[in-house]
C-alpha cells in the first residue's frame, strides 16, 4: 500500500484498502473557520428541525477553529459570524479557537502547521478546499463542505472513496530563483485544473527530500487547483523536527510500502525548472516568467496560505531589501507567529522601507473578501492560489499567480519580472 | 434548460467570494452565477436544469455553490464531469443532482429544451427534440445517499 492507502486502511479498521473502495474513515482532527463554521451552525439548525440531536460533538478536543476569511471584520455580517463562532466553540467546549486580537491566529492552513495541529499519519478534514495543504506533514488532509463537516463533528467519521495516487517525482534540488510555487504551477499547467480530480497527488524524489517543510506545504496547497482529493509527501525527519519544535509529541512517521502502487508517474528535473506565472483566468494557463505578457501591473499581493509563510516572506525580503516598490504592494503574513518572526528578524523593516503596506493575517483579497480587492481592469501579481474571473475582486480584474520571488521582483519593476533580471 | 457551453465553471463565478459570509440561503440564491451570467437570477425558474462542460464546480469547498443554485430552483446540473467537492456537497447536502453526461447530451440539448431525467433507468429524455441520452450511473454509495435524501439520512450497511 502507498501512504494514503495505509492511512485510510488504519482509519477504517481494515487490513488493506484499494483505490475505489468506499470506506468510512475515523477522523483524527477536524477544523472549521469563519465561513465553514457558520455554515455548519446552519446545518445544525436544519438538523435540529428534523429531530436529529446536535447537543454534543463527537470529541471537542479533536476539533479546532480558525478565524481567517473575513477578519478583522470589515462590516457587520462578518462581525456577527465571528460572534456566532465564539458562541459555538463556547457551547460545545472547543478549546482550540484561534481568535484574532488574542495572540496567535491566522489562516487555518497556516495554523495547522505553525501550531502542529495535525500529525503524520492522521486523517484530517477541514471545511476549506485548501485543507490539502497539511498533507505536506504526511497526513491525509482533505477539504469538505458544511454538511460533511457537520457530519464529522457529530459522528467523528466520514465516507471516502479511496483515491488513486499520481506520483510526482522531482530530481535534484531546485535552483535558488525557483520556488515550490513554480513547480506546482508547472504541474497544474501540464495536468490541468481537473488533472488530479478525485485523486491523490503525492510528491517525492531527491528534490522533495531537499525541500523545506514550508515548500512542501506550497506544493500540497495547490493540489486543490488540480482538483485533487489530497496532496501528500511522505514524512521524514525534517517534518518530525518541524513539529517537535512546535510542541508536538508522539510523532510516528508513516510511509508507503516498497511495492506501493501509483496510477501514474510524472518526473521533473530541477535543473530545467524556471520561474512560472499562471495568467488570467486559470491556474493552468501558465507561462515561463521571461515569456509572460508585458503588462503594466497595478498591484503586487503577497499573502494567503499559499504564499505568506515565513519562507515566502524571506524570499520577498531578499528581493525588496534596499529597493523600492513601483506599484501598490501588500504583504500579509499568514499567521501572527510568522508576523512576529518577520518583525524579530528585520523583515518588516525591509518591507516598510520598500514602501510596502504590511497587513494583518487574513485570507483578505485572495478570495475577494477585503483588504485590497481589485477594481475593474486592475492587474495584480499575487502569491495566492486561484485566478478565476472575479476571484480577487471585480470580475474584469486580472490576477497573475506567481512565487513570492516573482511577485516581489514585479513589485519593484511594475512588470512581470524574473528575479534573475533585476538590476 | 440553461446551457453554458464551456468547461471549468468554477465556484468563484457560481457564488463570488464576497458572499461567503452570507448564510441566508434565499439571499445566496439572488447572487447565483453572478460572476458568469448576471441575468441568471431573472431567468431561472423552479425546476430548471443547468447544462455545462467539463469540471463543473471546480475551486472552493464552499457549500454556498450548490446551495445558491438549489435555492434558485435548479434541481440538477448536467455536466461532462464535476469537481469532487461540488459533487459531494450537492449529494451529501441533498441540494441538487449532479448528472454526468456524455457528449451526445452535451451537444444535443439546447438552451430552453424540456428535459426529463430518470435516475432509475439512467436516461435523459429531451422532450423538445424527442431524443434520449444515457447518463452515467451513480456509483453505489452516491446512489444510496441520493435515495436516502442526503448523508444524514443515509444509514451505512
Amino acid at each position: 500500500m502507498n501512504i494514503v492507502e495505509k492511512i485510510l486502511a488504519r482509519a477504517s479498521g481494515k487490513d488493506r484498502v484499494y483505490p475505489d473502495d468506499v470506506i468510512f474513515a475515523k477522523v483524527d482532527k477536524a477544523m472549521v473557520h469563519d465561513v465553514s463554521g457558520p455554515g455548519v451552525i446552519k446545518v445544525f439548525d436544519k438538523l435540529k428541525k428534523q429531530g436529529i440531536a446536535v447537543d454534543n460533538l463527537w470529541d471537542p478536543s479533536k476539533v479546532w477553529v480558525a478565524e481567517d476569511h473575513f477578519v478583522p471584520s470589515a462590516e457587520k455580517i462578518s462581525a456577527e459570524n465571528i460572534v456566532k463562532l465564539q458562541n459555538f466553540t463556547k457551547n460545545y467546549g472547543i478549546e482550540k479557537h484561534f481568535k484574532y486580537g488574542m495572540g496567535q491566529y491566522g489562516i487555518c492552513h497556516t495554523i495547522s502547521h505553525e501550531e502542529a495541529m495535525v500529525l503524520p499519519g492522521e486523517v484530517y478534514v477541514g471545511g476549506d478546499s485548501h485543507t490539502n495543504t497539511t498533507g505536506a506533514l504526511g497526513a491525509f488532509a482533505c477539504g469538505l463542505g458544511h454538511t460533511d463537516m457537520a457530519y464529522v463533528l457529530l459522528n467523528g467519521k466520514i465516507w471516502f472513496k479511496v483515491p488513486e495516487t499520481l506520483y510526482f517525482k522531482l530530481n535534484g534540488k531546485l535552483p535558488d530563483h525557483v520556488m515550490a510555487k513554480d513547480l506546482i504551477l508547472k504541474i497544474i499547467g501540464e495536468i490541468g485544473t481537473d488533472g488530479g480530480n478525485y485523486q491523490t497527488m503525492q510528491f517525492g524524489g531527491s528534490g522533495i527530500e531537499a525541500m523545506s517543510v514550508e515548500s512542501r506545504l506550497t506544493l500540497c496547497n495547490m493540489t486543490t487547483e488540480a482538483g485533487a482529493k489530497n496532496g501528500i509527501v511522505e514524512p521524514d525527519q525534517k517534518v518530525a523536527d518541524y513539529l517537535t519544535k512546535r510542541g508536538a509529541e508522539n510523532i510516528t512517521l508513516v510511509n508507503g510500502d516498497a511495492d506501493a502502487e501509483y496510477s501514474k508517474l510524472y518526473e521533473y528535473e530541477s535543473s530545467e525548472m524556471e520561474p512560472i506565472v499562471a495568467k488570467p483566468f486559470s491556474p493552468e494557463n501558465i507561462s515561463v516568467v521571461r515569456e509572460a505578457p508585458n503588462v503594466e501591473l497595478d498591484k503586487s499581493y503577497i499573502g494567503s496560505c499559499t504564499g505568506a509563510k515565513y519562507e515566502d516572506l524571506e524570499a520577498a525580503a531578499k528581493i525588496l531589501k534596499g529597493r523600492t516598490v513601483k506599484i501598490r504592494t501588500e504583504i500579509l503574513p499568514a499567521a501572527i507567529s510568522i508576523y512576529k518572526r518577520a518583525m524579530e528578524n528585520g523583515l518588516l523593516k525591509i518591507f516598510l522601507d520598500a514602501g510596502v503596506t504590511v497587513g494583518p493575517p487574513t485570507c483578505g483579497a485572495c478570495c475577494g473578501a477585503h483588504m485590497g480587492v481589485l477594481a475593474k481592469d486592475e492587474i495584480c501579481i499575487s502569491t495566492t492560489n486561484r485566478n478565476f474571473p472575479g476571484r480577487m475582486g471585480h470580475v474584469e480584474s486580472q490576477t497573475y499567480l506567481s512565487s513570492p520571488l516573482v511577485a516581489a521582483a514585479s513589485a519593484v519593476t511594475g512588470k512581470i519580472t524574473d528575479p534573475r533580471d533585476l538590476n | 434548460m440553461i446551457k453554458y457551453e464551456r468547461d471549468n465553471i468554477d465556484t468563484d463565478v457560481i457564488i463570488p467570494g464576497q458572499y461567503l459570509k452570507v448564510h441566508d440561503y434565499a439571499e445566496l440564491a439572488t447572487h447565483a452565477m453572478e460572476g458568469l451570467d448576471p441575468d441568471f437570477h431573472s431567468k431561472v425558474k423552479e425546476g430548471d436544469f443547468i447544462l455545462s462542460g467539463k469540471n463543473f464546480g471546480c475551486g472552493s469547498s464552499r457549500e454556498h455553490a450548490p446551495i445558491a443554485l438549489s435555492h434558485s430552483g435548479i434541481k440538477a446540473v448536467l455536466a461532462l464531469s464535476f469537481a469532487r467537492i461540488f459533487y459531494r456537497n450537492s449529494v451529501d447536502g441533498a441540494f441538487l443532482l449532479p448528472i454526468e453526461i456524455e457528449d451526445d447530451a452535451y451537444q444535443g440539448i439546447s438552451e430552453g429544451d424540456e428535459i426529463d431525467i430518470d435516475i432509475k433507468s439512467n436516461q435523459i429524455k429531451n422532450l423538445t427534440k424527442n431524443q434520449t441520452y444515457k447518463m452515467k450511473p451513480f456509483s453505489e454509495i452516491i446512489g444510496k445517499i441520493i435515495e436516502a435524501g442526503g448523508l444524514f439520512k443515509y444509514k451505512p450497511d
